[in-house]
């Protein structure tokens, strides 16, 4: 019983999260600086997922050869960059790190 | 329509390559939610209820140890914080549209469903069919998530051993950011963000997250008002 009520209770919590600020700036004069601020949100938020996920592996950083996604997205970085191109980045960065895994011999 | 239409399967197509790293965690998540003792109904009724991949295993890991039921509640809720950000990004978008829909793409406002669509929303073209775009994502990474949860739940999860699982996300990620990084306000928010995400690695909850996403959108204001 008690697992339903975490299942109920999480969703309905992520789903409040989630719907928060779609409704609240209908009902709330936010302030300039605050809806200044939201064009920073998909930058920040997405750059503090990536670098640590790919520098580091069980939650300690490793810039190590053993962990070649930091290097393979390094290239990624690079492709993405030159390029613009969203399958192109995801490619390279995939078909690097299946390489550098080969190469080291980690698999 | 037709506009409709198209917007809908550009979103379809720009989630379709995340997939690839999803659906790995859907088959572990199934097997674990499995291993917890979770039982098929209610481990597939938290992929369709919660929806939230990583406070998903966090939450099945809890209840194998035997929390209790209002420290995992607690923890998901804090694990999920960083959607009330996506929401405050996303909201001036779908501003105009009916509850109906608000709702809707709330329950589809997902870390993955979001890099996509809010980087289609900062294009330059004013299309105001932006929201089948969304729809066509968010419903796109919701189809997925609840079949490889199911295939993972009734099969188990074989992942080829080898198979960088966490590796496509950040990947796409990058793809999207990259590109978005037109100013030095933007570059150096990006940067701050990183690096505090980076040493906040060890905090628990994910709040270390949330603090670099705090740092860098600060720095990204002070930058930009400096320039003033």
């Amino acid at each position: 019983m008690s697992l339903w009520l975490v299942i109920l209770l999480t969703g309905l919590l992520t789903f409040g999260t989630r719907l928060s600020f779609i409704l609240l700036i209908e009902r709330l004069r936010l302030p300039g600086w605050f809806q200044h601020s939201l064009r920073y949100i998909p930058l920040a938020v997405l750059s503090a997922i990536i670098l640590p996920e790919l520098a580091s592996r069980n939650s300690v950083v490793d810039l190590s050869l053993r962990n070649p996604q930091f290097y393979a997205g390094a290239l990624a970085v690079l492709v993405a960059w030159r390029t613009r191109n969203v399958l192109l980045t995801i490619i390279v960065g995939m078909a690097s790190l299946l390489l550098f895994q080969a190469v080291l011999g980690i698999i | 329509m037709t506009i409709r239409k198209e917007e809908f399967w550009k979103g379809v197509l720009a989630e379709a390559p995340i997939l690839l790293g999803v659906a790995p965690f859907g088959l572990l998540y199934g097997a674990l939610a499995m291993d917890a003792g979770l039982g098929m109904p209610a481990a597939q009724a938290m992929s369709s209820i919660l929806f939230a991949g990583s406070a998903q295993l966090i939450a099945v890991k809890m209840i194998g140890t035997g929390l209790p039921v209002l420290a995992i509640i607690l923890v998901v809720f804090v694990v999920n914080l960083r959607h009330a950000l996506y929401s405050a990004s996303i909201a001036p978008h779908v501003r105009h549209l009916s509850p109906a829909w608000k709702f809707l793409l709330a329950y589809l406002l997902t870390d993955e469903a979001y890099a996509v669509t809010i980087t289609h929303y900062q294009h330059a073209d004013n299309s105001s069919w932006k929201h089948w775009y969304f729809l066509g994502a968010g419903l796109t990474l919701w189809a997925a998530w609840q079949a490889s949860t199911a295939i993972g739940i009734f099969i188990g999860a074989r992942i080829p051993p080898g198979w960088p699982l966490g590796f496509v996300l950040p990947l796409t990620f990058i793809a999207l950011v990259v590109p978005a990084l037109k100013d030095r306000a933007g570059i150096l928010a990006s940067v701050v963000a990183s690096l505090a995400g980076l040493l906040t690695i060890g905090f628990p909850f994910r709040l270390g997250l949330l603090l670099a996403a705090f740092l860098g959108i600060l720095t990204g204001m002070l930058v930009e008002g400096r320039r003033k």
